[in-house]
């Protein structure tokens, strides 16, 4: 059956479209029909024939790695629930998708919503969860009322409820829960202090690690939209099947959220480590803007750390190391990490010559000033201070020190945090600081380095 | 850097400073400034707790497996800063102080079965590059943990330089400052120079939260001690925080005050400035207080607190940790119950009833006039009225009194009230147990025949003992006005005072030292914090006085001697001395009651949710 997509919508060739696979479609709506017509929830169906350790294997067997960001393997993550655990047990869809420069769960939620209901529905069955929640960030507000919708269809299909498609004990209900604007609430235990009712405070790991003690102190599993989907797949196609997809252990597809200076932006479902991040920008992206140069990339949602144009990276590839440029850099998870960043929740942004590198250093640590829980120390008074030391640096108020302090500031954070909140703050800053020290201190003016720009103690020392 | 020992800790924090964690020990810890030695085994470890090995700074020691790793540290005799931690409450995790380097045993390499050992037979510790906070991780075999590494100073100097970031710097005026954890871990932990040029982050000031509370938002460090005493030990979830990031604010939830009988507490345990109690805010520094360790007189718990003191003047009262008896807290009730103490309405001369008036007079003349007054009159025409709120030396001191008058109507007033579900009990006289102890009967069971005795002219002369018979006892002014002799014993000016023919002005709890037996029957000591107003006296100084006039005995001298004289008579009392009761009292009598707050205690320790 051949898939017709909207006029200029198409997918390009180099995609391999799973997840996405009808976003987009022409002669599509997000009802359910249209996705029963298309051979929906059949996996579950095959799912509810299975054990549920075989469809956890299944997953293991995948090599799925989480979309969210961690790029923590999904089938492992089930795993950890404890075989002898007699609480109930939670399954939690995070679809508080908001790393700044991602863009892809919303796809799913506002286009495919069934598809992730029928990933949910197939991950409770694996890890034994009877309730599950769809923890939707405040700002799509239209994606909760889909899902919603979505939910109340499947239920009246018999997909969820009690006794589902006829099997005995299996029951599953899907609450989709709103967020209240808050970036925290994607980190998992943020997530679920806010679903708890209670400020989003992450919780301390140890003790709170969501398989043993999470949502209302039970084993829970967070997974994000995208991973869940990619369930689906996984039981259609088999585990194994499934793994010859992408690259050793950076298995299946994924989606690119390509944001910043290239001719066209946008999501891109891709084979992961396939393509290059040269074949990204000038393939899949159609280049970059005319007459411009790149200048650096910032590779997984904004707390992944910078790459600049022109470094050079030590890739393994099989047995040898192999020196590479950026544009040389398949995007899959091993080698960003080699290349000392993280391919994270997929959101790539493309900065020409035209960026400011000291205003993007600044638009960051604005984000994460403003998005600081404030329950630990050293984020919480931290971010701000990177952020006022930034303010400076783009007004031309700055000295050269102050870019020193800066990156301690960021160094004295780093590590020292409950959650990945810290690397996320500090990452950015001290990776543009040390590779871009130089124009950053072009902003700067040596003359103000004894300055006292305290107004307190401006005015205390006037009155000396 | 130097570090100064920080042992003593904070009496206003009341953090970790158990009797128990000094003289009880696991081991015997060497010199941490030697090389790596195993530490002998614990001797006095009960079989049934399993004990695992810990390296600390290096030195191999064993610990009962699943303690908490601060408390491991603590009782290894190293400093751990903290701020969020409190052993009483849940940890957070969330100031950062108390990070320290940690390290799992190594895995065997592959191939090998066996670790790689280093010379104590222990496998190698990998060290981990995050630091982990001590509060909330516990220890495990093998684990290694450096509390002085270059990476831990460097993570001290890092979250005390946040945490002044924003933090006023007010300290002059702050009523904290003395006994401040921000400014006790800048120094012993700090960077002590800024590199912070920007403005600091405003928040709201001077906040009226509750009755006896004032918050100041920018000196709060967010380390949510006070959230949780609220809502996990007072049961009243009234705080919260508000905002985020930097712009965090404390704040009671919408409608709600911090207006509970424990919301004092609070104020101990906040680390800075940001809760100061109505009170004692702006009223003294507190370098200048003498602390005194004494008991509350409010009630038969008695909490063990400090008396903050200053030139005879108390300022303030504080719980003193006591984990058979308080805890680490006490109501607001009694700890602000001393202003009395301070009060011009004291009693300060012995003073004789002059027609309709009372004159002032001296101690010799008050006392024989007593014994004068007393002498024509039967032992059955007397009636000696004692309180619940005298100590054991007194009690013992009235009866034999009553001995010398050859009195046997002698008791005291009982005073109840509803008790609540945490500290408080329902007998408000610190000492009844002392005088059912002391006087071999039901305290207060023949008071009404006493009362009945003086209605029908039976008794002609009543000494009544720190007690306002007009009061308590019901007895009226009819009744008290008939009586050939009234002499009342009492600290402050009231009206059986007013009636009485001689008012012997006395000493306050804080005015003495002494003895009381609390609900639980542990027997526990006051000590003198100040010295009686004017001429008042120590009441057993009195009695020894009266009861001398009338029989001319002699011998005691100090109120040692009253307890060394009791401890013969009593048996319960046998071998004890005031002395002997320690800071911390003894458990003397037997006793079924539950002190609410404390079984909840031991249920959240049992459940590894405090580390208690």
């Amino acid at each position: 059956m051949s898939i017709h997509y909207k006029p200029g919508k198409e997918p390009h060739p180099r995609e391999h479209r799973l997840i996405f696979k009808n976003i987009d479609r022409a002669d599509w709506d997000n009802g359910i029909d249209c996705y029963l017509r298309d051979g929906g929830y059949a996996m579950l169906q095959k799912a509810i024939g299975m054990e549920k350790a075989a469809i956890t294997g299944e997953v293991k067997a995948s090599g799925l790695r989480g979309r969210g960001g961690a790029g923590f393997p999904t089938g492992v993550k089930w795993g950890f629930i404890s075989p002898t655990n007699t609480k109930p047990v939670y399954l939690i869809c995070n679809a508080d998708e908001s790393e700044p420069g991602t863009f892809k769960d919303r796809y799913i939620l506002h286009q495919d919503p069934h598809q992730l209901i029928e990933g949910m529905a197939i991950a409770a069955l694996a890890v034994g969860a009877k309730v599950a929640y769809i923890y939707i960030r405040e700002e799509f507000p239209h994606a909760a009322t889909i899902c919603e919708k979505a939910i109340e269809e499947a239920r009246q299909r018999g997909f969820l409820g009690k006794n589902i498609l006829g099997k005995e004990g299996f029951d599953l209900e899907i609450f989709v829960h709103r967020g209240a604007g808050a970036y925290i609430c994607g980190e998992e235990t943020g997530l679920i202090e806010s679903l708890e009712g209670k400020r989003p405070y992450p919780r301390i790991k140890p003790p709170y690690f969501p398989a043993a003690l999470g949502l209302y102190m039970c084993p829970t599993i967070v997974n994000n939209v995208e991973s869940l989907c990619h369930v689906v797949h996984i039981l259609r196609m088999g585990g194994a099947e499934y793994a010859k997809l992408g690259k050793p252990n950076n298995t299946g597809t994924r989606i690119l959220c390509v944001s910043g200076d290239v001719q066209k932006p946008g999501y891109y479902e891709i084979q992961v480590g396939h393509l290059t991040m040269g074949e990204v920008i000038n393939d899949l992206c159609g280049g970059l803007k005319p007459g411009r140069t790149l200048k650096a990339i910032i590779p997984g949602g904004s707390s992944s750390k910078i790459l600049k144009a022109g470094e050079t990276y030590k890739i393994k590839r099989g047995a040898e190391v192999v020196e590479m440029g950026l544009e040389e850099l398949p995007m899959d998870f091993d080698t960003m990490a080699a290349a000392g960043t993280m391919a994270g929740s997929g959101g790539v942004i493309i900065m020409d010559d035209s960026r400011d590198i000291a205003w993007v250093l600044n638009n960051l640590n604005t984000f994460y000033a403003h998005e600081s829980c404030g329950q630990c120390t050293p984020c919480r008074e931290g971010s701000l201070w990177m952020k006022k030391i930034s303010d400076r640096i783009v007004a031309g108020q700055a000295s050269p020190e102050d870019v020193t302090t800066l990156e301690s500031v960021a160094y004295q954070i780093d590590g020292k945090t409950i959650c990945a909140f810290g690397e996320a703050c500090s990452w950015p800053t001290e990776a543009i600081i040390s590779k871009f020290r130089d124009e950053l201190t072009s902003h700067t003016r040596p003359e103000l380095a004894d300055t006292p720009k305290n107004p307190v103690t401006e005015k205390a020392m006037a009155s000396l | 850097m130097a570090r100064r020992p920080l042992v003593k800790n904070f009496t206003k924090g009341a953090c970790c400073g158990h009797p128990s964690f000094h003289i009880e020990p696991l081991g015997i810890f060497p010199d941490p400034m030697s090389e790596p030695t195993v530490a002998p085994a614990a001797t006095d470890a009960k079989p049934s707790v399993e004990m695992v090995n810990v390296q600390v700074d290096g030195v191999w020691m064993k610990f009962p497996k699943g303690m908490r790793m601060i408390k491991a540290l603590e009782e290894a005799a190293k400093v751990i800063p903290h701020y969020c931690y409190h052993p009483k409450l849940s940890s957070p995790g969330n100031c950062r102080m108390c990070l320290v380097e940690m390290g799992m045993p190594s895995r065997p390499a592959p191939g090998q079965s066996e670790p790689e050992k280093d010379e104590h037979g222990f496998a190698k510790i990998q060290w981990i590059p995050r630091p982990a906070i001590s509060c909330a991780n516990t220890i495990s075999e093998g684990m290694g943990i450096r509390t002085a590494s270059t990476m831990v100073e460097e993570v001290r100097k890092g979250v005390m330089e946040f945490l002044l970031i924003n933090h006023p710097l007010d300290c002059p005026i702050c009523d904290q400052a003395g006994e401040c954890r921000l400014q006790e871990f800048s120094v012993g932990f700090g960077r002590g120079q800024s590199r912070f040029q920007d403005e600091k982050v405003h928040k709201p000031k001077n906040q009226d939260i509750g009755a006896r509370i004032v918050l100041d938002d920018e000196r709060c460090i967010m380390c949510s001690r006070c959230v949780r005493f609220s809502s996990e030990i007072a049961d009243e979830d009234v705080l919260g925080f508000t905002e985020r990031g930097s712009q965090t604010v404390l704040t009671t939830h919408p409608g709600q005050r911090l207006d509970h009988n424990y919301s004092l507490n609070t104020v101990d345990i906040c680390p800075v400035g940001a809760l100061t109690s109505k009170d004692f805010r702006f009223q003294m520094r507190v370098w200048f207080l003498k602390e005194t360790p004494s008991v509350c007189t409010g009630c038969a718990r008695g909490c063990n607190t400090e008396i903050g003191s200053r030139e005879g003047v108390i300022y303030r009262q504080t719980p003193r940790q006591n984990d058979d008896v308080n805890s680490t807290w006490m109501c607001d009730q009694g700890r602000l119950d001393f202003h009395w103490v301070n009060s011009d309405r004291r009693l300060i001369d012995p003073m004789l009833k002059d027609g309709a008036h009372h004159r002032t007079t001296t101690w010799p003349q008050a006392v024989s006039a007593v014994a004068d007054k007393l002498r024509g009159l039967r032992g059955d025409q007397i009636a000696i009225i004692g309180s619940g709120r005298m100590t054991n030396e007194e009690l013992f001191m009235l009866k034999k009194l009553a001995a010398a008058l050859k009195t046997e109507s002698l008791d005291i007033v009982p005073r109840t009230g509803a008790a609540d579900n945490y500290l408080v009990s329902a007998d408000r006289n610190p000492n009844t147990a002392g005088a059912g102890l002391i006087f071999c009967d039901r305290p207060g069971s023949t008071l009404a025949t006493i009362r009945q005795k003086v209605a029908s002219g039976e008794i002609k002369a009543v000494i009544a003992w720190r007690e306002n018979l007009l009061e308590q006892a019901g007895f009226t002014v009819e009744e008290l006005s008939q009586l050939e002799v009234l002499v009342a014993a009492h600290v402050m000016a009231n009206a059986m005072a007013e009636l009485a023919h001689v008012v012997l002005p006395t000493a306050a709890w804080s005015e003495k030292r002494g003895s009381m037996i609390n609900a639980t029957g542990r027997l526990q000591r006051l000590n003198k914090a100040s010295e009686p107003p004017g001429n008042a006296r120590d009441d057993w100084e009195v009695l020894r006085d009266l009861t001398q006039a009338l029989t001319g005995t002699n011998g005691l001298y100090l109120v040692e001697d009253v307890f060394k004289s009791m401890a013969t008579e009593i048996p319960e009392l046998g071998g004890l001395s005031l002395g002997k009761i320690g800071e911390a009292g003894l458990p003397l009598l037997p006793s079924s009651e539950v002190i609410p707050l404390l079984h909840r205690e031991a249920d959240r320790k049992t459940r590894g949710i405090i580390v208690g």
